[in-house]
């Protein structure tokens, strides 16, 4: 019955946001009569509540594990963990999208309810074109994706989940990144409703603002726990792959990073109106590329889900419809915009348009490198492009943009002089140059990205803390905060990523059991080798001391997983945190003279990377906070 | 004018990301690589026996005018004991396999055979991977149909499973 229930709710919805687009469009076109198209808000509310319920739905079928729902038989099992159960609705396609819709609809309902500060003909239009998302979304789910099929006759017991999927981490991952995804979709509605109603302007770049700073936060998340997710459980000791689905999430976050920065120059100075409003379309879309990418099956990635052209076909109907029907209206409407206030070219917004620029440059050197085999396939050839290209053409800009992101926060609005600038920024530069010097005298033959990362980190890092110099630090306000403890996590992020690759130290030996080996600082000692017995898996686990110079030794347990059904082997690498840095092993193959490989990494402040992660959507939280707490007392629409 | 262009210029360029994506769609996808040793004569080598039961293995094995499948395989490798049924299963279908185990020692191939089926004439024992590399082949396991002529005709990466038999078997029928 709940199945059903679910089903007739997730029609319900659907029918609902075919009304909120009707309401939404004649409302456009009969301009004197607000009243009817007011009445889109309690709809775009209700469709929220509908979807929401359908996913309870869902939820609770795979909390009662009813084999008779294909969905649940094919993705869960009666004996499975409560956590791994309910993760299980949507750790597969159909819930997952089902999901997706739900927090896009949740997102309109809210949009509904709060917002109150933008004109009443922009709210309609922006609430038509959340509507008219969510209705290819519920039109996906209902013809191609049906989560709520049932199966007949019902099987006494599901398959299970794939074991790499049941890990705490991968429970929260998904949600994380659709809370980004979906928050940019707002983000697009926001601004396909400004340009319906020329209503590109500072009042509305605040209320588009909470959204981008909410999805961009969501996003740095996902990405960091996807980020060290990949290093601990694939065993191959490295951070970042390129891998099409990690560029899939990368190229929103480098969309949304570059609107974030002028969503800002159009709410203080009302400049860049034309560029934040294409942005702001770029960034949904490469949420929807990704989500192309990834499902369709089009590019071979580790995720691996259900592939199906089919959906791939349905997907790329909706995104010629919504982008190109974005770009489209662009293309016919910004022209219309006035054009908005000018500034120097020494200011805070121009280091902002440096900013927008550089990052646009690495969308574009990630999109190319992620979709040239997808074009050299069409052409019938087979490559694959990896790390050889993407770390010296994304690395170098970033770079750049790291010290624009030094300099920019220490500039003043509309005009500054350069040399003003240049002496605020010479405490920062003098520490980069001290770290250069350091560096290349005690360690000359390092990468020349790696010495010059390192000092551009000391750079951001010192200039990051700069604008609270000589300030009241109770009257700076919470955005403030926001902005130093974000764009210092860039510089811990880039500080870590850069002692790594400079500083690792990787081996591959071979030891009998009692034997020793080293790497780096460390004496690693292998004590002894033994099978070990898990539930859906046996293993080799060794069993490893560490000890650094005379101190305490630590223990690891690698071990050489083999799951029974399907046969996988798997290698589950032992990591050990120590201040400054993370010991990293893996258990190979044992030789035929008895004695086992051993791949040891000491990777030195390698930490940083995930730590700058966190303070970097820290960062976004707090000015989120920051911002709302500001404005909330500004004047409301009926105020006005 | 040219702002005009400028404005219509995201529009085009979706457009042509989006041709790419539905030709992408449409071209089935093509998961076996052609190896560069297809078409190439075997080397010449001679290795020695691996095990006492079964005779050494010379590139001349190979060049008797009969088709044959050779699997690189090691009595260390867990995918080699998956495989095993399916070579037994292609030895009754009068399939003649030689086999070439690498870095192992007789004690191991022989308890590898006892416990998981024998389907080999020959089994020639490559300690170092010399062979194996001069045969363009990276793992274990890994086959090659080799026609009567010392051609290569085919190279499987990785285990043979129950739906490669037919590709198997329709690639030995073409090298006759």
């Amino acid at each position: 019955m709940i199945a059903e229930l679910g089903l007739g709710l997730l029609w319900l919805a659907a029918g609902l946001a075919v009304l909120q687009f009707f309401l939404g469009a004649n409302a456009l076109r009969m301009k004197g009569r607000p009243d009817l198209g007011l009445a889109i808000q309690p709809v775009a509310i209700a469709q929220g509540l509908l979807a929401g319920l359908s996913f309870l739905a869902l939820i609770y079928l795979f909390f009662v594990s009813d084999m008779s729902v294909k969905l649940v038989a094919a993705n869960s099992h009666s004996e499975k963990p409560l956590l791994y159960k309910i993760s299980g609705a949507w750790g597969n396609h159909e819930g997952s999208m089902l999901l997706w819709v739900t927090i896009l609809s949740l997102a309109g309902g809210a949009i509904a309810l709060v917002e109150r500060r933008i004109r009443e003909d922009t709210l309609i239009a922006t609430l038509m074109a959340q509507g008219l998302i969510a209705l290819g979304f519920y039109a996906f789910l209902l013809f191609s994706s049906n989560p709520f099929e049932r199966l007949n006759p019902s099987p006494p017991e599901g398959n299970g989940l794939n074991p790499l999927l049941q890990d705490p981490g991968l429970a929260f991952h998904p949600p994380t990144l659709y809370l980004g995804y979906v928050g940019l979709s707002v983000v697009f509605s926001f601004a396909v409703g400004a340009l319906l109603t020329r209503d590109v302007g500072p009042a509305f770049a605040r209320a588009m603002r909470p959204w981008v700073l909410g999805a961009w936060a969501f996003l740095t998340i996902g990405i960091t726990a996807g980020s060290y997710w990949a290093y601990y459980e694939l065993g191959w000791g490295g951070w970042w792959f390129w891998d099409p689905v990690e560029n899939a999430s990368l190229m929103p976050w480098l969309a949304a990073t570059a609107l974030l920065h002028s969503v800002t120059v159009l709410a203080t100075r009302d400049s860049l109106r034309a560029w934040t409003v294409m942005l702001a379309v770029v960034a949904f879309s490469m949420s929807m590329v990704g989500t192309f990418l990834v499902r369709s099956g089009i590019l071979t990635s580790v995720h691996a889900f259900a592939v199906d052209p089919e959906r791939g076909s349905f997907i790329l109907a909706l995104l010629l419809l919504y982008i190109g029907g974005a770009l489209a209206l662009f293309a016919l409407r910004i022209s219309t915009v006035r054009e908005g206030a000018q500034f120097e070219p020494v200011s805070r917004e121009a280091a902002l348009v440096l900013n927008n620029l550089l990052l646009t440059v690495i969308l574009g050197v990630v999109l190319i490198g992620t979709l040239y085999p997808i074009v050299a396939q069409a052409m019938g050839q087979q490559i694959s492009i990896g790390p050889p290209y993407f770390n010296p053409a994304a690395g170098s800009v970033a770079l750049l943009l790291i010290l624009a992101m030094a300099a920019g926060p220490l500039l003043r609005w509309r005009r500054d002089g350069f040399a003003l600038l240049v002496r605020r920024l010479a405490v920062p530069v003098a520490l980069g140059l001290g770290v250069l010097i350091a560096v290349r005298i005690a360690a000359p033959d390092i990468g020349t990205l790696s010495w010059l990362g390192l000092s551009t980190a000391a750079v951001a890092g010192a200039a990051s803390i700069a604008p609270l110099w000589k300030r009241s630090l109770k009257r700076t306000p919470l955005f403030t905060w926001g902005m130093v403890v974000a764009h210092f996590g860039v510089a811990v992020a880039l500080a870590g990523m850069a002692a790594d690759t400079a500083f690792m130290k990787e081996r591959l030996v071979a030891v009998a059991e009692g034997g020793e080996a080293e790497v780096g600082p460390f004496k690693v000692r292998l004590n002894a080798v033994t099978p070990v017995i898990g539930p859906n898996w046996t293993a080799l686990e060794a069993r490893i001391e560490a000890r650094r110079g005379d101190g305490t030794p630590v223990v690891l347990r690698p071990q050489a997983r083999h799951y029974m059904d399907p046969p996988t082997d798997t290698s589950e690498a032992a990591i050990t945190t120590l201040i400054d840095g993370q010991l990293y092993v893996v258990l190979g193959k044992v030789n035929e003279d008895g004695r086992w490989q051993l791949r040891l990494w000491w990777k030195p402040w390698v930490t940083l990377i995930w730590f700058g992660g966190i303070l970097i959507a820290l960062g976004g939280i707090l000015a989120l906070v920051g911002r709302l707490w500001r404005e909330r007392r500004l004047p409301k629409r009926d105020d006005q | 004018m040219m702002r005009k262009i400028l404005l219509w210029a995201p529009l085009m360029v979706f457009a042509l990301f989006l041709g790419v994506f539905l030709r992408g769609l449409h071209v089935p996808e093509n998961t076996t690589i052609t190896s560069k040793m297809v078409g190439k004569v075997v080397p010449d080598f001679a290795l020695p026996a691996a095990v006492s039961s079964h005779p050494a293995l010379t590139s001349d094995d190979l060049k008797q005018g009969k088709p044959i499948l050779l699997n690189i395989f090691a009595s260390w490798c867990l995918p080699c004991i998956a495989e095993a049924p399916v070579l037994e299963e292609l030895k009754r279908q009068g399939v003649e396999i030689h086999g070439i185990a690498i870095r192992d020692t007789p004690e191991d191939v022989g308890d590898f055979l006892t416990q998981h089926g024998d389907p080999y004439a020959r089994i020639g024992s490559d300690v170092s991977s010399q062979v194996q590399i001069s045969l363009g082949s990276s793992g274990v396991p890994e086959s090659f149909v080799v026609d009567g002529r010392g051609v290569v005709r085919l190279q499987h990466i990785g285990d043979i499973r129950k739906e490669d038999i037919t590709k198997i078997l329709a690639a030995l029928e073409d090298a006759k």
